[in-house]
Order: C-alpha cells, then sequence, then structure tokens
C-alpha cells in the first residue's frame, strides 16, 4: 500500500479546481438551505444553466466574457422562475418541486430535440480557449514537489476558482451580518413570528434562493471551463446531494462551513477513491470479488451513509455544538 | 406499553444508535451479499454487443430502452437492453451459431428498421473468446399508415400500463407519510429492490430460473421485509428521538444514495429485460395493437388496488391505519398501537412498491437507478391525488401514467416523462392539497 499516493490523491483533489467548485456550489447552497432553511433538491440545475449558459452563448459565436454574464444571469432568473411559484409551499413541496424542475431542465437538455443548441447527450466542446490563453503559467509545467505536483493549466485554474471562492465567502459573510442577513436568519428559526413582525418572508427567501443559484452557476461555470467540455450527465441529481453533505458536513449556516466541507469531503471522497483503486488492484480477494469500476462505488455508498449519519448525529456540522444552530429548519 | 407521546427522547446515547445502525447495516449487507452471489457466477466471456443509432437528416442519434434477445435453436439465451449511447451486450455461454432478434415494440416512437425484414438475424456465428457485434440499421418511421383511432387507443393502454405502475408504487409512499410524515425519498429503492430481485430468481446465471410470475412471489416478500426492517429498526429509532421531518427527508436521500450505489455494485450498471414475455407481440383487441402483458399489468394491479382499498375500508388494521394517519395523538390514545400500525404499514408499502416495480421491468427494463427515475412520477402521482390520501393517489397515479404516455402525440418520447414532472409543478401552483386533499392553510 502507498499511503504517499492515497494522500496526494487526496490533497490534490481538496486544492485543486475540483473543490474550489464544489465549494462554490456548497457555499450557494449554504445561503439556501443554511441561513434560509430552503431544501433545495434540485440545486444541481443551476450548475448546469450557469454551465450550459456560458458554453452555448460561445457556441453562438459570442465572447467568452459575455458567455459568463448570460450563465450567471440565466441561473439568477432560474432561481426567480422557479421560486415565484413554489416559495410559497410547504418545504416539502418545495423539496419535491425544485427536484422535478431540475430534472426537467437535464432531460429537455439531453433530448434529441434540443441537441441543434445544446449537443444532446454528446454535449459542448471547446469554447473556453479565450479562458485558458489568459494562462500567464506554461500549461505543460509542472509546479509542486514529489507526488504533490499540478500542471500550469490547473494552476491557473485553481487560482482563478479559489479566488472566487474566497470572493463568494466574503459576500455572503457580508450579507449575512447585514440586517437582510438577520431577518433570513430569523425566517430560518421561525417563521411565523417574522412574518407577524411584518417582514416579506417570500420576498427575503426569494432572494436568498436567486443570490445562492447566482453563486452556485460560478461551479457550472467553473467546472465548464476546467473540462472544455459539457455533458447533461454530469449535473444529474446526484450532485446536488453531494454538495448536502459538503454543507451539512461543514455546518449549515456557517460562513467558512461551505467551504470547510468541501474540503474535507473531496479529501475523504478521493482518498478513498485512490484507496479502493489500489487495494482492488493489490489485494487478491478484494480483486477477486470486485472489478475496478465496482470498487469506484464504495464512496458512493460511503457518502449516503455518510449523509444519514451526519444528518442524525451531527446536523449541526463538525465543529460547532449542538445548541449554537440547528440545520433542520422545521 | 407506556404511553410514548411522539417527539420525546427515545433511550439510548450515541452507543446505542451505533449498535442498531452496525446491525442494521450488518443484516443489509448481509441480504444484498446472499443476492449478489450468482451475480458474480455470470462468467467473462463470448458476447454479442452493438449499437443502436437512428440516423436522420445526417445526424446520429443514440437509442435507448430496446430490448434484443438472443436464441439458440429455439432456446433464450440473454436479452439485453440498450443503454443511453445505444450499446447493448448479451453474454453467451459459449462459442456457437445464435439467432438475434430486436423487439420492434420496445423501439421509440418515429424509429423503424429500415429494412423490417431484418428483425431477425438468423445465424450469427461466434467464435471461441470473442465478441460479435451485429447491425440493426434503423431509420425514420412511416406513421401515417396508422389509424389515429389505433394510435389514440394504444397510447391509452401504454397510459394506464404505467399509470397501473405508478399507482400501485405511489400508494405506499403515500400511505408512509400519512401514518409517519416521512417524505421518503429512498422509496425508489424499494421499487427498484423488487424488479431486481425478481431478476435474480428469474433470469441470473446460478440463479434458480424460475418463471417470472414465480420469480415475483419471492422477490416482493423480501422487499415486504426489509420494509418492515428500515420501518422498525431506522425510521422507529428515528421517530422517538424527535428528529425534525425534513431532517428524516434527507436521512432518507442518503439511505436511496447509499442503497442505489449498493444495488449498482452488485447488479451492473446496464439495463437488462426479463427474458420472459420479451418481445411479445401484440394482438388485436377491437382494431387496437395490445400486448398481453400490458393487459395483464393493469388487470392484476387493479385487483391489487382493489383490494387494498378494501383492506382499508374493512379490516380492523386498515381501520387503524387510516386512525393514525387522520390523528395519531388520537389515535394512541383510544388505545391503538400506532407503533405496530407504522410495522405493518410499511410492509405494505414496500410490497406495493416491489410489485410495482416488477411490472415496470416486465414493461420498460430492469436498472439499478429505475426506482430513481420513476420516483419523481411518484411524486407527481402523489402530489396530484393529495399527499397522505390513498385513493386520491390510485387516481392520481393513472392520471399521470395516462398523460405521461399521451404526450408522445405532441412530444419526442425521450421528454414524455418532462410532461409528467410538468404536471407534479402545475398542479402544486394550482392546488398544493391535491385533487383529493384537504386544504390546509400554508405560508
Amino acid at each position: 500500500m502507498d499511503w504517499l499516493q492515497i494522500l496526494a490523491a487526496g490533497v490534490l483533489a481538496t486544492i485543486g479546481p475540483i473543490t474550489a467548485g464544489y465549494a462554490l456550489s456548497a457555499i450557494g447552497l449554504n445561503l439556501q438551505f443554511g441561513y434560509a432553511g430552503l431544501l433545495n433538491f434540485g440545486h444541481v440545475a443551476f450548475m448546469l444553466v450557469g454551465a450550459y449558459g456560458t458554453a452555448m452563448t460561445v457556441e453562438f459565436g459570442g465572447p467568452l466574457w459575455l458567455g459568463l454574464i448570460v450563465g450567471i444571469v440565466s441561473a439568477v432568473l432560474l432561481g426567480l422562475l422557479l421560486g415565484i411559484p413554489t416559495l410559497r409551499l410547504r418545504a416539502d413541496y418545495f423539496a419535491i418541486t425544485s427536484i422535478a424542475a431540475a430534472e426537467v431542465i437535464r432531460l429537455v437538455v439531453r433530448s434529441s430535440w434540443a441537441q441543434p443548441w445544446t449537443g444532446g447527450v454528446f454535449g459542448i466542446q471547446g469554447f473556453a480557449d479565450d479562458f485558458h490563453q489568459l494562462n500567464p503559467f506554461p500549461t505543460a509545467e509542472l509546479y509542486g514537489f514529489g507526488q504533490f505536483v499540478v500542471t500550469g493549466r490547473s494552476l491557473w485554474v485553481m487560482m482563478v476558482g479559489w479566488a472566487l471562492v474566497i470572493l463568494a465567502t466574503l459576500f455572503v459573510a457580508r450579507l449575512i451580518r447585514s440586517p437582510w442577513g438577520r431577518v433570513l436568519t430569523a425566517i430560518r428559526e421561525d417563521e411565523d413570528a417574522t412574518r407577524s413582525l411584518g417582514k416579506n418572508v417570500f420576498a427575503y427567501k426569494l432572494q436568498a434562493l436567486m443570490i445562492g443559484g447566482g453563486i452556485a452557476s460560478l461551479a457550472g461555470i467553473l467546472f465548464a471551463l476546467d473540462q472544455q467540455s459539457i455533458y447533461p450527465a454530469g449535473f444529474e441529481p446526484r450532485i446536488t446531494f453531494i454538495v448536502f453533505v459538503m454543507v451539512i458536513l461543514g455546518g449549515a449556516g456557517s460562513i467558512w462551513g461551505a467551504l470547510l466541507g468541501a474540503a474535507v469531503f473531496n479529501f475523504l471522497f478521493f482518498a478513498t477513491d485512490s484507496m479502493m483503486a489500489r487495494l482492488q488492484a493489490n489485494v487478491d480477494w478484494i480483486g477477486a470479488i470486485l472489478s475496478p469500476a465496482e470498487a469506484g462505488l464504495i464512496k458512493y455508498v460511503l457518502v449516503g451513509i455518510a449523509l444519514m449519519l451526519l444528518m442524525v448525529f451531527r446536523p449541526q456540522g463538525l465543529l460547532r455544538s449542538r445548541a449554537e444552530g440547528r440545520a433542520d429548519a422545521s | 406499553m407506556p404511553a410514548d407521546v411522539p417527539l420525546v427522547r427515545g433511550p439510548g446515547g450515541a452507543g446505542f444508535w451505533l449498535s442498531r445502525i452496525v446491525r442494521l447495516s450488518l443484516v443489509l449487507v448481509a441480504i444484498v451479499l446472499i443476492l449478489a452471489f450468482p451475480l458474480a457466477a455470470l462468467a467473462q466471456g463470448e458476447t454479442i454487443s452493438g449499437t443502436l443509432v437512428y440516423r436522420a437528416e445526417g445526424e446520429r442519434t443514440p437509442v435507448e430502452g430496446v430490448t434484443i434477445s438472443v436464441f439458440q435453436d429455439g432456446t433464450q439465451i440473454g436479452t439485453a437492453v440498450s443503454d443511453a449511447e445505444g450499446r447493448w451486450e448479451v453474454p453467451l455461454p459459449g462459442p456457437g451459431t445464435y439467432q438475434v432478434t430486436l423487439d420492434v415494440t420496445t423501439l421509440p416512437e418515429g424509429v423503424t428498421l429500415t429494412d423490417p425484414t431484418k428483425v431477425e438475424l438468423p445465424s450469427v456465428a461466434v467464435l471461441g473468446g470473442q465478441g460479435r457485434s451485429v447491425i440493426f440499421p434503423l431509420g425514420e418511421g412511416r406513421t401515417e399508415g396508422v389509424a389515429v383511432y389505433a394510435r389514440l387507443g394504444s397510447l391509452l393502454i401504454a397510459g394506464l400500463k404505467l399509470g397501473a405502475t405508478i399507482s400501485l408504487a405511489a400508494l405506499g409512499l403515500s400511505l408512509i407519510y400519512a401514518v409517519t410524515r416521512l417524505v421518503n425519498f429512498a422509496h425508489a429503492e424499494l421499487v427498484t429492490l423488487g424488479a431486481v430481485l425478481a431478476y435474480v430468481f428469474h433470469a441470473t446465471g446460478g440463479g434458480p430460473g424460475w418463471p417470472l410470475v414465480l420469480a415475483a412471489i419471492p422477490a416482493v416478500i423480501l422487499v415486504a421485509g426489509f420494509g418492515w426492517l428500515q420501518g422498525r429498526y431506522l425510521w422507529q429509532p428515528l421517530r422517538k428521538r424527535g428528529t425534525a421531518a425534513l431532517s428524516l427527508m434527507v436521512v432518507s436521500i442518503g439511505l436511496s444514495f447509499a442503497l442505489r450505489s449498493l444495488i449498482q455494485l452488485f447488479f451492473g450498471g446496464q439495463p437488462v429485460a426479463y427474458p420472459d414475455y420479451a418481445g411479445q407481440p401484440a394482438i388485436d383487441v377491437l382494431g387496437i395493437p395490445m400486448v398481453p402483458k400490458h393487459l395483464a399489468t393493469i388487470g392484476v394491479s387493479v385487483v391489487v388496488l382493489f383490494l387494498v382499498a378494501q383492506f382499508l375500508q374493512r379490516s380492523r388494521t386498515g381501520t387503524a391505519i387510516r386512525a393514525v394517519a387522520d390523528d395519531r395523538d388520537l389515535a394512541e390514545s383510544s388505545g391503538i398501537n400506532v407503533d405496530r400500525v407504522i410495522q405493518v404499514t410499511w410492509i405494505l408499502a414496500a410490497l406495493l412498491a416491489a410489485l410495482g416495480g416488477v411490472f415496470y421491468g416486465l414493461n420498460e427494463s430492469v436498472s439499478y437507478d429505475m426506482g430513481f427515475t420513476i420516483l419523481l412520477l411518484l411524486f407527481a402521482a402523489v402530489v396530484l391525488g393529495g399527499l397522505g390520501t390513498a385513493y386520491g393517489v390510485m387516481v392520481g397515479g393513472f392520471a399521470v401514467g395516462i398523460v405521461v404516455e399521451m404526450s408522445t402525440l405532441w412530444l419526442p418520447a425521450e421528454l414524455k416523462v418532462v410532461a409528467g414532472l410538468v404536471i407534479l409543478i402545475a398542479m402544486l401552483l394550482v392546488r398544493p392539497q391535491g385533487i383529493f386533499g384537504t386544504r390546509e392553510r400554508i405560508g
């Protein structure tokens, strides 16, 4: 067993663009779920809209900067469209509607009917050349030491990604400390009481959904820029639930929690993946019962169990004490 | 038994809890392992495979969900269903000459074989240790020849068939909500498990190889047992612990996710079809082509739904279920053993879900994510009929099924699920309590 390699796999994933992207998504969901108490089970739709908004704009001849704006604005509008009819509903109905809406969007995007615009199941490739041309680092150069190396290309995406994460975190921190944020937290704690004080609960929830959606669209855009290629299969509902695990892990309703949750989750996720792959290849009896693809599934089983255990034993996240803030808003 | 007021903390701390969860997971793992052994017996070797693509106007579109069967001297060797990329593969027992047939009834609307006589490839020779790939050329179909009446009729039958499946599965979801206020996303995996276990008993190499009708019985019973197990050892302790309803919903998502990945781990990612009744030819009833298995699905489901309705309406336990659904505290104070009633509801719900799964597998295909695919339609049925109702959900299920299938008159077949989800969203906007639900003040 080469523990250093396993550690390297975990660490590289934790500092890489994947974690930065998931952290952005988690920051958006934390605003919606952690602060406003919205059970948004269709979160991945915001990432999809951000990524496709960007890619399709470039595909139709627009410049990349316009694509970025289109992606973010579309996600905010999606929050508006999704929120106006559904936020007046009970929390469980909102959860069902949001996941249904996200699936509608994904199924339409992947259909052959929409193929002329979205590329259907084949997706869209090669739209982010402009972004990679801005890279100040030589693309093929390796940075780092020992096992811990990244290419210049990744380094550039990482820098941009983490810069966005810091900005988004500071932005949300600022929002939450404002009067607006205090009302939002009050809604999560006791919706009826807040309403009786004359606050427009609906408007606050809608704004939280839209802003959270806008931040999550950055996650979709970052993934799209990094991989230069997007497919509908990359935006399946499982992504939403992974982001939920991250938010709860880090502590729903804590400023740095989303970032912490994404980092801890990805470290464990990729280290487990690397460990299972190695066990599968090197340990005879494991190799005999599991194929490489099957060994790769173990980590998803663990994600599901982790979500259950966290929700039962530590709904307040890894760090905080139980009394300080309850994740469940009911 | 002392009065157990809900939301009072149950016994024990984390240690007690851990032991429960450990025990539950051990049982789960054991069940899955026992069932998975026959699957592992599938050895790698000779295969027949192919990729179904449909060409129109110079575009290549993969064709998903088409059933292909392989025969040798009249005996069925195996079946496969094409995946999202149109790929399919049937493992073979050894080298030899095989017949390969494509089930034209599973082709999507508007897609046909460019040469209708090529529906069966009579002699495909496969050499030792080799994979052989075969081609079924597909093109645009002509539907003008088909009478509007026959088309509407067959879509209605397809809708009733899907609706029957949805009603069965959604009824359990609604009953569980009614007695425990749990919106159980892991209900999807009860559906999948029913279909998958029936496949294991029916068609897995090394399995008993019972006919589907027989194989469905142990499958449904095992899933009912699994329903009881999770109701008793997972949800009941959580309820006693006073975990909030929304947290329970997130727990059910976690369970769903873990189970789905476990099923994929043991069953594989490829969709498969039950060999029994695969490619069953349609018979002509009153000028409408009908597939007998669709009619059987509708018939059996209606009988089962009727029996469940009678059970809820007339039996003592059924009345108790309705009482707990109506007002839990009142039911408890009038001497009903609520925990027992909830356990019975879990068994009933899991049984219905598994049966729905077998029917869904029979008419579509069996795969690890089939339950999740249909789950949102189940929610649509539940919301349409009214969350927590029983009879409303039965009606809602049929309505969703019919709308989904009828939508193919206007929409491409791959978007028919979207039609069901749009009803769900529209219904929530207009009448969130459902057709039969009672009004409740929200926000």
